[in-house]
């Protein structure tokens, strides 16, 4: 495996679907290019920091309507 | 705050507990808002697109098989009301999404020593641990997220923003593993690259 190869095996091998011959030569590659190396840890941030985004809110207003409206629901 | 499983939620909700439709509005209101962003472009709809996917949830209630989680339930009630205003199609990738993610020129070409490989490593960036704390870097991210192809957003706003699994993604979605991972691949290596650019001072290719 080179370097092109490697990063496009990223998302499958953080997704543990690799198969276990590609994975083993990924984990080689890994373990002898530092680029590499880098790259797939800028990968994981990326993913920490999306993760990592503000909440968003339903306005105050529309929370309320839907309450009213659930409590006007009968079966 | 901890939610009730399942079984316990939705029997309260049949029994029009009114605190318990509140819980699941609380909790869950903001991640669909996230992911009705990630198909309509303007707030005020997204907005609308979750009070819609409620009041069905609210009329659907009863009807609700446990097939799937609850979670799952709503937030495909939320894609389905959310496509339907746009008629968009999930199920094929176009060839457009299917090339390379990161640019071909920074590895050696056929005639370089190390054909494939980095010409250059990418560049170490500030201190990862702290990138994602800094709300500067944030607002980078979500900028990022907002370039995005639609279909790209919505699965990694649903992953990585949402934290949901694959097998929860493809569900909601209906789509397939295969078609998921491409498209959280390239949303994923896109969103690295404008970091990259942002923290090396360089330029991303669109
Ligand atoms: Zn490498």
């Amino acid at each position: 495996m080179n370097c092109e190869q490697f990063v496009e095996q990223v998302t499958a091998f953080l997704d543990g679907v690799m198969d276990p011959a590609s994975e083993r030569r990924f984990v080689d590659h890994l373990a002898e290019c530092d680029g590499c190396g880098r790259y797939l840890d800028q990968v994981r941030a990326t993913v920490r920091t999306l993760g990592d985004l503000p909440p968003e809110n339903l306005p105050p207003e529309a929370r309320e309507s839907l309450l009213a409206a659930f409590r006007r629901t009968d079966v | 705050m901890e939610l009730p499983g399942d079984e316990e939620l939705v029997a309260r909700l049949r029994a029009r507990d009114e605190a318990a439709f509140a819980l699941v509005l609380d909790s869950w209101s903001g991640g669909l808002l996230r992911l009705a962003r990630s198909f309509v472009s303007t707030g005020e709809s997204a907005a609308e697109v979750v009070q819609d996917t409620w009041l069905a949830v609210i009329k659907g209630i009863d009807g609700f098989e446990g097939r799937s989680s609850l979670k799952t339930w709503v937030f495909r009630i939320l894609v389905n009301t959310a496509k339907r205003r746009g008629k968009r199609e999930y199920r094929t990738i176009p060839a457009s999404d299917l090339g390379p993610t990161v640019d071909p020129a920074k590895f050696g070409g056929p005639g370089d020593p190390f054909p494939g490989h980095w010409l250059e490593y990418p560049a170490p960036w500030p201190g990862p641990e702290h990138a994602a704390l800094d709300g500067e870097v944030r607002a980078e991210v979500a900028a990022a997220l907002a370039d995005l192809p639609e279909r790209q957003r919505v699965v990694l706003t649903l992953r990585d923003v949402e934290g949901y699994d694959s097998a929860e993604v493809c569900a909601i979605l209906e789509i397939s593993a295969a078609n998921q991972r491409v498209l959280l691949h390239r949303a994923r290596a896109f969103v690295r690259g404008r970091l990259d650019a942002y923290f090396t001072g360089g330029e991303v290719a669109p």
